[in-house]
């Protein structure tokens, strides 16, 4: 376990701490230098353009892409690295894969594996990454389902169900693995605009009771209701971050005014 | 928004209005047909009445012996080159995948080779094993160690060298449309089994492998029927199946007509019987899939059995509908 002892930010520790995160796509710098704290039981929006690194910075906390340096801490543990001295080794796949289960996703696209029910799609990791019986987890499962107002839809297969549906089902399906963090990346983006406020109820209902939340989105109106604080990205930097009531109704930065006119 | 205004003067329905429609007759279809059967008939008798094909032989060497113990091995011999190849495919698809440009490298060495020669000079090839290598050991490269050594012959005797040919070249074959299913499998899905703390093992066997078993499946339905028919390409080196027996046969009798009947009958029931495993795998692996699956050769059958059977009552007669629109 790669415990990082020294930590400089005063106690309680943040929950996800990221460190001067560097990452380049080929000759194009997505993440220059970013930092960002998220306390347990809080909820962070991050806001920007699109190309704005967002979306990246998101990916790289439970690992599904690389950094080229810094350092991501979720819950006290080096995220897909090993650090020695100045270093971090990148780890195996298997060992990457035990840290994810602490660290829940979901996708823009749903990403629902077809060939199985909603209730399949719910069991299958507790089951097969975990080792809960079957038993225990269909009825966890039965339980998130009602969560989220489908327990009618669980036979149902993700092509039978509607785009806001099947979103719900995916936080369900992440919900399971009982993560300490979730990720939210674009969660309404692929949703017609109807089915939007379903998912955001979802999610408010999550944050109410206490789930720390990561959340890259468009919506202005979920970060300003829900956030505790919203961080302002663009060209790979964190250009302004802060509680809503500061970042998105008193900006300071030209850059984060010019924005929030754009899409508001 | 556009209103769309009652059309004028138009509002009163009469008797005039209620007429029945009538589909287009096909003439051409029913003399098509006949035509059809007409040739089919003379073909039919022309067959029948021909005093160089003699029927019973047909029907005498049908079940004959050598012919019986021929489709056991053609079977056999299907089923363990399918098998084994089917294996091998995604081994060799998954290395091509691979990020190891050694890996991928030699997936595609492989299938260059194996598909660029033809399948009778591979065949050939393997018969004539021990003429390159008159042993066979098994020992540590390069020392005097030896586990295990076998004259080349007693080991790949003609059954062994045949199954190999055709398993080796249609690895090759199936590698390709193995590789093509995984590609078919949406990248989110591997990144929502990882996020969810799957190994990318794990997540092969339970995530993509069965979105990619859909594409899989009807093109490898299609190259095990292939397959049952290239086993008859074996007769180049004498392993006895149902293709070689019936030549052997009518070497003796002289009937070589009758005997390619005698394969043909059974090739065909063979294929037959072979395809209806597709249909229930196609289904196994399409839940959950937006289009509607094929019926199974028993729905089909059910279905043929009831429309002779009185079906549902007729609709009642339209009646109708006043539009209202003052």
């Amino acid at each position: 376990m790669n415990t990082i002892e020294n930590l400089t930010s005063p106690a309680p520790a943040a929950l996800v701490q990221i460190r001067r995160v560097r990452k380049s796509f080929g000759a194009h710098q997505v993440l220059r230098d970013v930092s960002l704290e998220v306390h347990a039981g809080t909820v962070t929006v991050l806001l920007g353009p699109s190309g704005s690194g967002k979306s990246t910075l998101l990916r790289c906390v439970n690992h599904l892409e690389t950094i080229d340096g810094g350092r991501i801490v979720v819950n006290g543990e080096l995220i897909g690295y090993r650090q020695t001295g100045n270093k971090i080794h990148e780890m195996t796949p298997t060992q990457t894969a035990s840290q994810r289960r602490g660290i829940g996703m979901v996708f823009q696209r749903f990403n629902l594996f077809p060939h199985m029910t909603a209730l399949e799609n719910i069991v299958e990791a507790p089951v097969g990454v975990v080792g809960r019986s079957r038993a225990a987890a269909r009825e966890r499962a039965m339980t998130l389902l009602a969560r989220v107002g489908l327990a009618e839809f669980a036979h149902h297969y993700p092509a039978q169900l509607s785009g806001g549906q099947q979103q719900r089902i995916a936080i369900a399906r992440a919900l399971a693995m009982e993560p300490r963090v979730m990720l939210f990346d674009e969660p309404t983006s692929a949703l017609d605009p109807e089915l939007v406020g379903d998912v955001l109820d979802v999610m408010k209902e999550l944050a109410r009771d206490g789930m720390t939340m990561i959340v890259v989105t468009h919506e202005i109106g979920f970060a300003r209701s829900v956030a505790d604080q919203v961080v302002f990205m663009d060209g790979g930097v964190v250009v302004e971050a802060g509680p809503p009531s500061q970042l998105i109704d008193d900006p300071q930065r030209q850059r984060t005014r010019a924005f929030l006119e754009s899409v508001m | 928004m556009t209103v769309i205004a009652p059309p004028q003067g138009s509002q009163r329905l009469s008797n005039a209005d209620d007429v029945d429609a009538v589909p287009r007759r096909h003439p051409w279809r029913w003399s098509g047909a006949v035509a059809l059967l007409v040739i089919l008939a003379l073909f039919l008798y022309s067959v029948v009445t021909n005093p160089n094909l003699d029927l019973v032989t047909i029907g005498r060497f049908v079940a004959d012996k050598r012919i019986l113990v021929g489709v056991g091995l053609t079977v056999l011999i299907t089923l363990i080159a399918m098998v084994v190849s089917t294996l091998l495919a995604v081994l060799l698809a998954a290395m091509r995948l691979s990020k190891n440009p050694v890996l991928s490298g030699a997936a595609w060495f492989y299938v260059w080779i194996f598909r660029g020669t033809p399948q009778i000079v591979q065949i050939v090839l393997w018969g004539y094993l021990g003429l390159l290598y008159q042993k066979l050991t098994l020992g540590i490269p390069l020392t005097e160690i030896v586990f295990w050594q076998v004259d080349t012959n007693d080991l790949i005797n003609a059954f062994v060298a045949g199954t190999l040919a055709l398993t080796l070249n249609q690895a090759a074959y199936s590698s390709e449309i193995v590789r093509a299913g995984m590609i078919s499998v949406d990248d989110g899905q591997r990144e929502a089994a990882y996020s969810l703390g799957m190994s990318p093992v794990y997540t092969l066997r339970r995530v993509l492998l069965p979105q990619a078993m859909r594409m899989i499946i009807p093109p490898m339905g299609n190259e095990t029927i292939s397959m049952m028919k290239s086993t008859s390409l074996l007769m180049v080196i004498a392993v006895p199946e149902v293709y070689t027996a019936a030549t052997a046969i009518s070497a003796q009798n002289l009937k070589q007509v009758e005997m390619l009947v005698v394969a043909s009958i059974w090739y065909l029931f063979m294929t037959t019987v072979l395809s209806i495993p597709q249909y229930y795998l196609e289904r196994r692996y399409g839940r959950g899939s937006s289009h509607a699956l094929p019926p199974t050769p028993l729905q089909r059958l059910r279905r043929v059995l009831d429309r002779s059977k009185p079906g549902v009552e007729p609709a009642p007669p339209t009646q109708t509908t006043k539009v209202i629109a003052e």
